[in-house]
Protein backbone atom coordinates (compact mmCIF):
# COMPACT_ATOMS: atom_id res chain seq x y z
CA UNK A 1 0.00 0.00 0.00
CA UNK A 2 1.38 3.84 -0.74
CA UNK A 3 2.04 5.70 2.21
CA UNK A 4 -0.77 8.28 2.98
CA UNK A 5 -0.02 12.00 3.53
CA UNK A 6 -1.89 14.42 5.09
CA UNK A 7 -1.81 18.03 3.46
CA UNK A 8 -3.11 21.01 5.15
CA UNK A 9 -4.46 23.28 2.40
CA UNK A 10 -5.59 27.28 4.03
CA UNK A 11 -6.91 28.65 5.79
CA UNK A 12 -4.66 31.50 4.66
CA UNK A 13 -3.56 29.79 1.37
CA UNK A 14 -2.91 31.94 -2.00
CA UNK A 15 -5.67 30.80 -3.96
CA UNK A 16 -8.12 31.28 -1.55
CA UNK A 17 -9.24 34.54 -1.04
CA UNK A 18 -11.12 33.57 1.83
CA UNK A 19 -10.03 30.95 5.08
CA UNK A 20 -11.25 27.47 5.40
CA UNK A 21 -9.09 24.53 5.62
CA UNK A 22 -9.34 21.13 3.97
CA UNK A 23 -6.86 18.78 5.29
CA UNK A 24 -5.84 16.35 1.73
CA UNK A 25 -5.05 12.39 2.65
CA UNK A 26 -2.73 11.93 -0.67
CA UNK A 27 -1.78 9.13 -2.12
CA UNK A 28 1.36 10.35 -3.96
CA UNK A 29 -0.24 13.04 -5.97
CA UNK A 30 -3.91 11.81 -5.65
CA UNK A 31 -6.83 12.89 -3.66
CA UNK A 32 -7.85 9.98 -1.76
CA UNK A 33 -10.11 12.31 0.70
CA UNK A 34 -10.30 15.54 1.82
CA UNK A 35 -11.15 16.83 5.16
CA UNK A 36 -13.18 20.15 5.85
CA UNK A 37 -13.11 22.47 8.92
CA UNK A 38 -14.84 25.55 8.83
CA UNK A 39 -15.14 28.27 11.50
CA UNK A 40 -12.53 31.00 11.10
CA UNK A 41 -15.26 33.82 10.07
CA UNK A 42 -18.30 32.61 12.27
CA UNK A 43 -19.40 35.78 14.26
CA UNK A 44 -22.54 34.64 15.60
CA UNK A 45 -24.59 37.33 14.47
CA UNK A 46 -27.90 35.77 14.22
CA UNK A 47 -27.79 36.09 17.53
CA UNK A 48 -27.89 39.66 17.21
CA UNK A 49 -31.59 39.42 16.72
CA UNK A 50 -32.13 39.76 20.09
CA UNK A 51 -30.28 43.18 20.73
CA UNK A 52 -31.58 44.94 17.10
CA UNK A 53 -34.58 45.58 16.11
CA UNK A 54 -35.91 43.74 13.36
CA UNK A 55 -36.10 46.47 10.86
CA UNK A 56 -32.25 47.63 12.08
CA UNK A 57 -31.65 43.82 11.36
CA UNK A 58 -31.82 44.24 7.44
CA UNK A 59 -28.24 45.71 7.70
CA UNK A 60 -26.77 43.33 9.34
CA UNK A 61 -28.48 40.44 7.46
CA UNK A 62 -27.12 42.24 4.16
CA UNK A 63 -23.17 41.92 5.83
CA UNK A 64 -23.52 38.05 5.86
CA UNK A 65 -22.06 38.31 2.72
CA UNK A 66 -20.17 41.23 0.68
CA UNK A 67 -20.44 39.56 -2.53
CA UNK A 68 -24.30 38.72 -2.75
CA UNK A 69 -25.15 41.50 -0.17
CA UNK A 70 -28.01 42.88 -2.02
CA UNK A 71 -29.84 39.57 -2.11
CA UNK A 72 -29.35 38.88 1.16
CA UNK A 73 -30.61 41.74 2.53
CA UNK A 74 -33.76 41.69 0.13
CA UNK A 75 -34.55 38.04 1.23
CA UNK A 76 -35.00 39.20 4.74
CA UNK A 77 -37.04 41.29 3.99
CA UNK A 78 -38.95 39.28 2.35
CA UNK A 79 -39.46 37.26 5.25
CA UNK A 80 -40.63 39.32 7.59
CA UNK A 81 -43.21 40.58 4.37
CA UNK A 82 -44.56 37.47 4.43
CA UNK A 83 -45.78 37.31 8.20
CA UNK A 84 -46.42 40.95 8.71
CA UNK A 85 -48.64 40.40 5.15
CA UNK A 86 -46.83 43.81 3.68
CA UNK A 87 -47.96 44.30 0.09
CA UNK A 88 -44.59 45.60 -1.52
CA UNK A 89 -45.63 48.00 -4.33
CA UNK A 90 -44.77 46.95 -7.81
CA UNK A 91 -41.95 49.55 -8.65
CA UNK A 92 -40.41 48.32 -5.45
CA UNK A 93 -40.40 44.68 -6.49
CA UNK A 94 -39.19 45.34 -10.22
CA UNK A 95 -35.97 47.27 -8.71
CA UNK A 96 -35.53 44.78 -6.13
CA UNK A 97 -35.05 42.35 -9.28
CA UNK A 98 -32.54 44.93 -10.84
CA UNK A 99 -30.40 45.26 -8.12
CA UNK A 100 -30.40 41.62 -7.89
CA UNK A 101 -29.68 41.20 -10.81
CA UNK A 102 -26.85 43.63 -11.32
CA UNK A 103 -25.62 41.77 -8.04
CA UNK A 104 -25.37 38.63 -9.77
CA UNK A 105 -23.37 40.05 -12.85
CA UNK A 106 -21.19 41.72 -10.17
CA UNK A 107 -20.65 38.08 -8.81
CA UNK A 108 -20.45 35.88 -11.82
CA UNK A 109 -17.21 38.33 -12.98
CA UNK A 110 -16.02 38.45 -10.10
CA UNK A 111 -15.62 34.53 -9.54
CA UNK A 112 -14.78 34.28 -13.65
CA UNK A 113 -11.70 36.45 -12.34
CA UNK A 114 -10.94 34.25 -9.36
CA UNK A 115 -11.55 31.45 -11.44
CA UNK A 116 -8.95 32.46 -14.17
CA UNK A 117 -6.44 33.26 -11.75
CA UNK A 118 -6.80 29.72 -10.06
CA UNK A 119 -5.68 28.10 -13.22
CA UNK A 120 -2.44 30.60 -13.27
CA UNK A 121 -4.15 33.06 -16.21
CA UNK A 122 -3.83 36.06 -14.80
CA UNK A 123 -4.60 38.73 -18.21
CA UNK A 124 -8.05 36.85 -17.91
CA UNK A 125 -8.62 37.57 -14.38
CA UNK A 126 -7.67 41.21 -14.97
CA UNK A 127 -9.57 41.17 -17.40
CA UNK A 128 -12.94 39.89 -15.81
CA UNK A 129 -12.23 42.99 -12.82
CA UNK A 130 -12.08 45.47 -15.66
CA UNK A 131 -15.74 44.72 -16.69
CA UNK A 132 -17.17 43.85 -13.76
CA UNK A 133 -16.23 47.73 -12.64
CA UNK A 134 -18.64 48.93 -14.96
CA UNK A 135 -21.37 46.97 -13.11
CA UNK A 136 -20.28 48.60 -9.21
CA UNK A 137 -20.38 51.89 -11.23
CA UNK A 138 -24.00 51.14 -11.54
CA UNK A 139 -24.61 50.30 -7.94
CA UNK A 140 -22.99 52.89 -7.07
CA UNK A 141 -24.50 55.35 -9.22
CA UNK A 142 -28.32 54.31 -8.00
CA UNK A 143 -27.47 52.63 -4.21
CA UNK A 144 -24.81 54.63 -3.43
CA UNK A 145 -22.68 51.45 -2.17
CA UNK A 146 -20.24 49.62 -4.53
CA UNK A 147 -20.68 45.97 -2.67
CA UNK A 148 -22.75 46.82 0.06
CA UNK A 149 -25.37 48.96 -0.84
CA UNK A 150 -28.19 48.89 1.69
CA UNK A 151 -30.82 49.86 -0.40
CA UNK A 152 -33.44 47.01 0.69
CA UNK A 153 -35.95 47.65 3.26
CA UNK A 154 -38.46 46.28 5.19
CA UNK A 155 -42.08 47.52 2.79
CA UNK A 156 -40.16 48.23 -0.23
CA UNK A 157 -36.83 49.69 -1.22
CA UNK A 158 -34.59 52.97 0.17
CA UNK A 159 -34.32 54.27 -3.14
CA UNK A 160 -35.89 54.89 -6.37
CA UNK A 161 -34.08 55.14 -10.12
CA UNK A 162 -35.13 57.87 -12.80
CA UNK A 163 -36.51 56.97 -15.96
CA UNK A 164 -33.42 58.65 -17.80
CA UNK A 165 -31.26 56.81 -15.57
CA UNK A 166 -33.21 53.33 -16.32
CA UNK A 167 -32.90 54.51 -19.82
CA UNK A 168 -28.85 54.99 -19.63
CA UNK A 169 -28.21 51.78 -17.66
CA UNK A 170 -30.19 49.61 -20.67
CA UNK A 171 -27.83 51.56 -22.81
CA UNK A 172 -24.78 50.43 -21.11
CA UNK A 173 -26.20 46.81 -21.20
CA UNK A 174 -25.11 46.69 -24.89
CA UNK A 175 -21.49 47.73 -24.44
CA UNK A 176 -21.64 45.17 -21.31
CA UNK A 177 -22.83 42.45 -23.31
CA UNK A 178 -20.29 42.84 -26.18
CA UNK A 179 -17.49 43.28 -23.45
CA UNK A 180 -18.65 40.11 -21.81
CA UNK A 181 -18.91 38.23 -25.13
CA UNK A 182 -14.93 38.80 -25.38
CA UNK A 183 -14.50 38.07 -22.39
CA UNK A 184 -16.99 34.61 -21.67
CA UNK A 185 -15.05 33.22 -25.24
CA UNK A 186 -11.81 33.25 -24.18
CA UNK A 187 -13.28 30.79 -21.25
CA UNK A 188 -15.18 28.45 -23.18
CA UNK A 189 -13.38 28.56 -26.75
CA UNK A 190 -9.83 28.73 -25.16
CA UNK A 191 -7.75 25.10 -25.64
CA UNK A 192 -5.90 25.96 -22.89
CA UNK A 193 -8.46 26.92 -20.47
CA UNK A 194 -10.30 23.72 -21.70
CA UNK A 195 -7.21 21.63 -21.20
CA UNK A 196 -7.31 22.65 -17.41
CA UNK A 197 -11.06 22.54 -16.79
CA UNK A 198 -12.38 19.36 -19.13
CA UNK A 199 -13.44 16.25 -16.90
CA UNK A 200 -11.96 18.06 -13.95
CA UNK A 201 -14.03 17.57 -10.84
CA UNK A 202 -17.05 15.58 -12.49
CA UNK A 203 -19.95 15.69 -10.22
CA UNK A 204 -22.70 13.44 -11.47
CA UNK A 205 -26.19 14.67 -11.72
CA UNK A 206 -27.40 11.81 -8.82
CA UNK A 207 -24.35 13.37 -6.52
CA UNK A 208 -25.49 16.66 -7.62
CA UNK A 209 -29.28 15.64 -6.46
CA UNK A 210 -27.98 13.50 -3.23
CA UNK A 211 -25.82 15.47 -1.74
CA UNK A 212 -28.04 18.52 -1.92
CA UNK A 213 -25.39 20.83 -4.46
CA UNK A 214 -27.54 23.91 -5.49
CA UNK A 215 -26.97 26.71 -7.92
CA UNK A 216 -24.67 26.62 -10.76
CA UNK A 217 -23.07 23.87 -9.45
CA UNK A 218 -26.44 21.27 -9.60
CA UNK A 219 -26.93 23.24 -13.15
CA UNK A 220 -23.91 22.13 -14.26
CA UNK A 221 -24.52 18.70 -13.44
CA UNK A 222 -27.22 18.77 -15.10
CA UNK A 223 -29.90 19.22 -12.28
CA UNK A 224 -32.45 21.75 -13.87
CA UNK A 225 -32.77 24.00 -10.25
CA UNK A 226 -33.50 27.86 -9.81
CA UNK A 227 -35.31 29.49 -7.22
CA UNK A 228 -35.86 32.39 -9.54
CA UNK A 229 -38.26 30.06 -11.53
CA UNK A 230 -41.03 29.59 -8.64
CA UNK A 231 -41.33 33.26 -9.29
CA UNK A 232 -40.92 35.19 -6.16
CA UNK A 233 -40.50 39.10 -6.44
CA UNK A 234 -41.23 40.71 -9.74
CA UNK A 235 -39.67 37.29 -11.43
CA UNK A 236 -43.06 35.14 -12.30
CA UNK A 237 -43.23 38.50 -15.09
CA UNK A 238 -40.37 38.17 -16.68
CA UNK A 239 -39.23 35.54 -18.97
CA UNK A 240 -35.85 33.67 -18.51
CA UNK A 241 -34.27 30.86 -19.67
CA UNK A 242 -32.75 28.25 -17.15
CA UNK A 243 -29.14 27.73 -18.46
CA UNK A 244 -28.09 23.92 -17.52
CA UNK A 245 -25.19 22.20 -18.85
CA UNK A 246 -24.75 18.08 -18.84
CA UNK A 247 -20.89 17.58 -17.88
CA UNK A 248 -20.82 17.86 -14.24
CA UNK A 249 -16.75 19.37 -14.86
CA UNK A 250 -15.62 22.57 -13.81
CA UNK A 251 -15.98 23.35 -17.43
CA UNK A 252 -19.63 22.96 -17.25
CA UNK A 253 -20.37 25.15 -13.91
CA UNK A 254 -17.72 27.73 -15.79
CA UNK A 255 -20.47 27.10 -18.75
CA UNK A 256 -23.48 28.16 -16.90
CA UNK A 257 -21.86 30.64 -15.11
CA UNK A 258 -20.61 32.52 -18.29
CA UNK A 259 -24.32 31.97 -19.98
CA UNK A 260 -26.14 33.05 -16.65
CA UNK A 261 -24.27 36.81 -17.32
CA UNK A 262 -26.06 36.86 -20.31
CA UNK A 263 -29.32 35.82 -18.70
CA UNK A 264 -28.83 38.70 -15.56
CA UNK A 265 -28.95 41.41 -18.65
CA UNK A 266 -31.75 39.87 -20.55
CA UNK A 267 -33.54 40.02 -17.17
CA UNK A 268 -32.84 43.68 -16.36
CA UNK A 269 -33.50 45.14 -19.67
CA UNK A 270 -37.13 43.16 -19.55
CA UNK A 271 -37.50 44.47 -15.83
CA UNK A 272 -36.17 48.27 -16.92
CA UNK A 273 -38.89 47.85 -19.73
CA UNK A 274 -42.04 46.72 -17.54
CA UNK A 275 -41.26 48.69 -14.60
CA UNK A 276 -44.45 51.03 -13.54
CA UNK A 277 -44.54 54.19 -11.66
CA UNK A 278 -45.90 54.16 -8.44
CA UNK A 279 -44.68 54.46 -4.90
CA UNK A 280 -41.54 52.34 -3.57
CA UNK A 281 -42.13 51.55 -0.22
CA UNK A 282 -44.83 51.29 2.19
CA UNK A 283 -45.36 51.70 6.14
CA UNK A 284 -44.33 49.30 8.21
CA UNK A 285 -46.18 48.90 11.59
CA UNK A 286 -46.86 46.58 14.09
CA UNK A 287 -44.04 43.75 14.80
CA UNK A 288 -43.96 40.02 13.14
CA UNK A 289 -45.18 37.51 15.06
CA UNK A 290 -45.11 34.14 13.44
CA UNK A 291 -42.23 32.05 11.08
CA UNK A 292 -41.23 31.69 8.09
CA UNK A 293 -38.89 30.12 5.37
CA UNK A 294 -37.96 32.56 2.35
CA UNK A 295 -35.75 30.86 -0.54
CA UNK A 296 -34.43 32.53 -3.28
CA UNK A 297 -31.54 32.59 -5.70
CA UNK A 298 -28.38 33.79 -5.08
CA UNK A 299 -25.55 33.51 -7.80
CA UNK A 300 -24.27 30.83 -6.18
CA UNK A 301 -27.69 28.77 -5.30
CA UNK A 302 -30.29 28.35 -3.30
CA UNK A 303 -30.49 30.90 -0.09
CA UNK A 304 -32.72 30.14 2.94
CA UNK A 305 -33.51 32.58 5.46
CA UNK A 306 -35.91 31.96 7.93
CA UNK A 307 -37.44 33.64 10.36
CA UNK A 308 -39.30 33.31 13.57
CA UNK A 309 -41.28 36.38 15.38
CA UNK A 310 -42.78 36.61 18.69
CA UNK A 311 -45.01 39.69 18.18
CA UNK A 312 -42.41 42.65 19.63
CA UNK A 313 -39.36 44.63 17.56
CA UNK A 314 -37.01 42.03 18.56
CA UNK A 315 -37.16 38.63 16.47
CA UNK A 316 -36.76 35.18 18.00
CA UNK A 317 -34.60 33.84 15.62
CA UNK A 318 -32.77 33.94 12.58
CA UNK A 319 -31.44 31.62 10.58
CA UNK A 320 -29.45 31.93 7.34
CA UNK A 321 -28.40 28.91 5.19
CA UNK A 322 -26.24 29.40 2.66
CA UNK A 323 -25.41 27.85 -1.14
CA UNK A 324 -22.00 27.00 -0.02
CA UNK A 325 -22.63 25.08 3.04
CA UNK A 326 -24.61 22.88 0.80
CA UNK A 327 -22.06 22.71 -2.01
CA UNK A 328 -19.47 21.86 0.67
CA UNK A 329 -20.37 18.00 0.80
CA UNK A 330 -20.34 18.05 -3.36
CA UNK A 331 -17.26 19.44 -3.02
CA UNK A 332 -15.64 16.88 -0.78
CA UNK A 333 -16.82 14.28 -3.02
CA UNK A 334 -15.39 15.24 -6.39
CA UNK A 335 -12.00 16.20 -4.79
CA UNK A 336 -11.95 12.55 -3.62
CA UNK A 337 -9.83 10.85 -6.70
CA UNK A 338 -8.57 13.67 -8.38
CA UNK A 339 -4.97 15.46 -8.68
CA UNK A 340 -3.46 17.25 -6.26
CA UNK A 341 -2.73 20.23 -8.66
CA UNK A 342 -6.36 20.73 -9.58
CA UNK A 343 -7.31 21.04 -5.76
CA UNK A 344 -7.10 25.28 -6.57
CA UNK A 345 -9.46 24.66 -9.41
CA UNK A 346 -11.88 22.33 -8.25
CA UNK A 347 -12.49 24.10 -5.18
CA UNK A 348 -12.71 27.29 -6.92
CA UNK A 349 -15.58 25.78 -9.50
CA UNK A 350 -18.10 25.73 -6.83
CA UNK A 351 -17.76 29.45 -6.09
CA UNK A 352 -17.28 28.86 -2.37
CA UNK A 353 -18.06 32.34 -0.02
CA UNK A 354 -16.90 31.14 3.34
CA UNK A 355 -18.43 34.41 4.83
CA UNK A 356 -21.95 32.85 3.97
CA UNK A 357 -21.20 29.87 5.11
CA UNK A 358 -19.83 30.66 9.03
CA UNK A 359 -22.44 33.89 9.22
CA UNK B 1 7.76 58.90 -2.71
CA UNK B 2 11.68 58.30 -3.09
CA UNK B 3 11.43 55.36 -0.39
CA UNK B 4 9.47 53.76 -3.33
CA UNK B 5 12.78 52.69 -4.30
CA UNK B 6 11.90 49.08 -3.46
CA UNK B 7 8.49 47.27 -4.02
CA UNK B 8 6.67 46.96 -0.85
CA UNK B 9 4.60 43.86 -1.02
CA UNK B 10 1.45 43.27 0.55
CA UNK B 11 -0.51 39.91 2.64
CA UNK B 12 -3.94 40.09 2.85
CA UNK B 13 -5.38 37.97 5.54
CA UNK B 14 -9.22 37.75 6.06
CA UNK B 15 -10.05 37.44 9.55
CA UNK B 16 -14.10 36.88 9.98
CA UNK B 17 -14.72 39.96 6.94
CA UNK B 18 -18.16 39.75 5.11
CA UNK B 19 -16.15 39.62 2.01
CA UNK B 20 -16.98 43.47 1.09
CA UNK B 21 -13.43 44.16 1.88
CA UNK B 22 -11.71 41.68 0.92
CA UNK B 23 -13.05 42.02 -2.79
CA UNK B 24 -12.26 45.72 -2.74
CA UNK B 25 -8.35 45.17 -1.63
CA UNK B 26 -8.42 43.00 -5.00
CA UNK B 27 -10.36 45.57 -7.10
CA UNK B 28 -7.38 47.70 -5.90
CA UNK B 29 -4.75 45.52 -7.70
CA UNK B 30 -7.01 45.10 -10.88
CA UNK B 31 -6.94 47.62 -13.74
CA UNK B 32 -9.13 50.61 -12.73
CA UNK B 33 -7.00 51.40 -9.32
CA UNK B 34 -4.30 49.46 -10.16
CA UNK B 35 -1.61 49.57 -7.22
CA UNK B 36 0.99 47.26 -9.06
CA UNK B 37 1.58 50.94 -10.58
CA UNK B 38 3.63 51.25 -7.35
CA UNK B 39 5.43 47.95 -7.48
CA UNK B 40 2.69 46.85 -4.75
CA UNK B 41 2.62 43.25 -4.92
CA UNK B 42 -0.45 41.13 -3.51
CA UNK B 43 1.52 37.60 -2.17
CA UNK B 44 0.51 34.47 -0.65
CA UNK B 45 3.39 33.78 1.67
CA UNK B 46 3.90 36.36 4.51
CA UNK B 47 7.48 35.61 4.35
CA UNK B 48 7.64 37.55 1.48
CA UNK B 49 5.33 40.62 2.37
CA UNK B 50 6.26 44.00 4.34
CA UNK B 51 2.64 44.82 4.73
CA UNK B 52 -0.26 42.73 6.35
CA UNK B 53 -3.66 43.96 5.42
CA UNK B 54 -6.25 42.22 7.81
CA UNK B 55 -10.31 42.55 7.10
CA UNK B 56 -12.77 41.72 9.26
CA UNK B 57 -12.82 40.84 12.99
CA UNK B 58 -10.89 38.58 15.10
CA UNK B 59 -12.60 35.67 16.57
CA UNK B 60 -11.69 32.72 18.51
CA UNK B 61 -10.91 30.54 15.17
CA UNK B 62 -8.85 32.90 13.94
CA UNK B 63 -6.95 34.62 16.30
CA UNK B 64 -3.94 32.09 16.07
CA UNK B 65 -3.65 31.77 12.17
CA UNK B 66 -3.28 35.60 12.57
CA UNK B 67 -0.89 35.57 14.99
CA UNK B 68 0.90 32.74 13.09
CA UNK B 69 0.28 34.90 9.72
CA UNK B 70 2.12 38.21 11.88
CA UNK B 71 4.83 36.50 12.95
CA UNK B 72 5.86 34.97 9.55
CA UNK B 73 6.45 39.00 8.22
CA UNK B 74 10.15 39.70 8.54
CA UNK B 75 11.04 42.93 10.18
CA UNK B 76 10.41 46.10 9.28
CA UNK B 77 6.58 45.25 9.31
CA UNK B 78 3.16 47.31 8.92
CA UNK B 79 -0.35 46.36 9.90
CA UNK B 80 -3.51 47.87 8.15
CA UNK B 81 -6.63 47.33 9.01
CA UNK B 82 -9.01 47.57 6.63
CA UNK B 83 -12.83 48.30 7.44
CA UNK B 84 -14.63 49.04 10.46
CA UNK B 85 -14.73 45.18 11.43
CA UNK B 86 -10.81 45.40 11.48
CA UNK B 87 -10.79 48.48 13.34
CA UNK B 88 -13.25 48.15 16.11
CA UNK B 89 -15.31 45.10 15.25
CA UNK B 90 -18.22 46.99 13.55
CA UNK B 91 -21.62 46.12 13.14
CA UNK B 92 -20.60 42.92 14.51
CA UNK B 93 -18.97 43.67 17.59
CA UNK B 94 -21.85 42.60 19.96
CA UNK B 95 -21.84 39.15 19.03
CA UNK B 96 -20.65 36.23 20.91
CA UNK B 97 -17.37 35.48 18.76
CA UNK B 98 -15.85 38.51 18.31
CA UNK B 99 -13.21 39.59 20.23
CA UNK B 100 -13.01 43.32 18.41
CA UNK B 101 -10.54 44.79 16.14
CA UNK B 102 -7.32 43.48 14.98
CA UNK B 103 -5.62 45.30 17.63
CA UNK B 104 -6.93 43.26 20.33
CA UNK B 105 -4.55 40.74 18.81
CA UNK B 106 -1.30 42.06 16.92
CA UNK B 107 0.03 45.68 16.75
CA UNK B 108 -1.89 47.66 14.24
CA UNK B 109 -0.25 50.57 12.26
CA UNK B 110 -2.66 52.34 10.11
CA UNK B 111 -6.82 52.05 10.69
CA UNK B 112 -8.80 52.29 7.36
CA UNK B 113 -12.63 52.63 8.47
CA UNK B 114 -15.22 52.45 5.96
CA UNK B 115 -18.66 49.15 5.22
CA UNK B 116 -17.25 48.51 2.80
CA UNK B 117 -13.78 50.34 2.53
CA UNK B 118 -13.78 52.12 -0.80
CA UNK B 119 -10.56 50.82 -2.42
CA UNK B 120 -9.65 54.53 -2.82
CA UNK B 121 -8.73 54.64 0.92
CA UNK B 122 -7.65 51.65 1.14
CA UNK B 123 -4.91 53.02 -1.27
CA UNK B 124 -4.62 55.45 1.22
CA UNK B 125 -4.00 53.77 3.83
CA UNK B 126 -1.43 51.69 2.52
CA UNK B 127 0.58 54.51 1.19
CA UNK B 128 0.45 55.79 4.87
CA UNK B 129 1.55 52.90 6.21
CA UNK B 130 4.66 53.13 3.52
CA UNK B 131 5.60 55.96 5.45
CA UNK B 132 5.63 54.31 8.77
CA UNK B 133 7.40 51.04 7.02
CA UNK B 134 10.20 53.79 6.12
CA UNK B 135 10.86 55.15 9.86
CA UNK B 136 10.78 51.38 11.08
CA UNK B 137 13.32 50.70 8.89
CA UNK B 138 15.56 53.76 9.73
CA UNK B 139 15.18 53.34 13.04
CA UNK B 140 16.33 49.20 12.88
CA UNK B 141 19.54 50.34 11.06
CA UNK B 142 20.45 53.65 13.48
CA UNK B 143 19.93 50.44 16.48
CA UNK B 144 22.69 48.33 13.93
CA UNK B 145 24.47 50.81 13.58
CA UNK B 146 24.68 50.54 9.59
CA UNK B 147 25.04 53.69 7.46
CA UNK B 148 21.50 54.81 5.78
CA UNK B 149 21.27 53.59 2.28
CA UNK B 150 18.05 55.21 0.83
CA UNK B 151 15.30 52.25 0.16
CA UNK B 152 18.32 49.70 1.03
CA UNK B 153 16.95 46.45 2.51
CA UNK B 154 17.54 45.73 5.93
Amino acid sequence: MTKQIIVPFGPQHPVLPEPIHLDLVLEDERVIDAVPSIGYIHRGFEKLVEKREFTEYTYIAERTCGICSFIHGATYCQAIEQIMNIEVPERAQYLRVIWSEYSRLHSHLLWLGLFADAFGFENLFMGAWRIRERVLDVLEQTTGGRVIQGSAKIGGVRRDISGEKLDAMVKDLDILDREMKDLTTVFLEDESVKHRLRNVGILSREDAYHLGAVGPTARGSGAAFDLRMTGYGAYDRLNFQLVTDSCGDCYSRCLVRAKELFTSTDLIRQAAKKIPDGPIDVKVTGAPNGEFFMRAEQPRGELVHYVKGNGTKFLARSRIRTPTLTNIPPLVKILQGCELADVPVIVLSIDPCISCTER
Amino acid sequence: MTYLAKSPWIVHYNGSSCNGCDIEILAALTPVFDVERFGIINTGNPKHADILLVTGSVNSQNREPLKNVYDQIPDPKVVVAIGICATSGGIFRECYNVYGGTDTTIPVDVYVPGCAARPESIIDGVVKALGILEEKRKKIQEKAGEPLKAGGAV
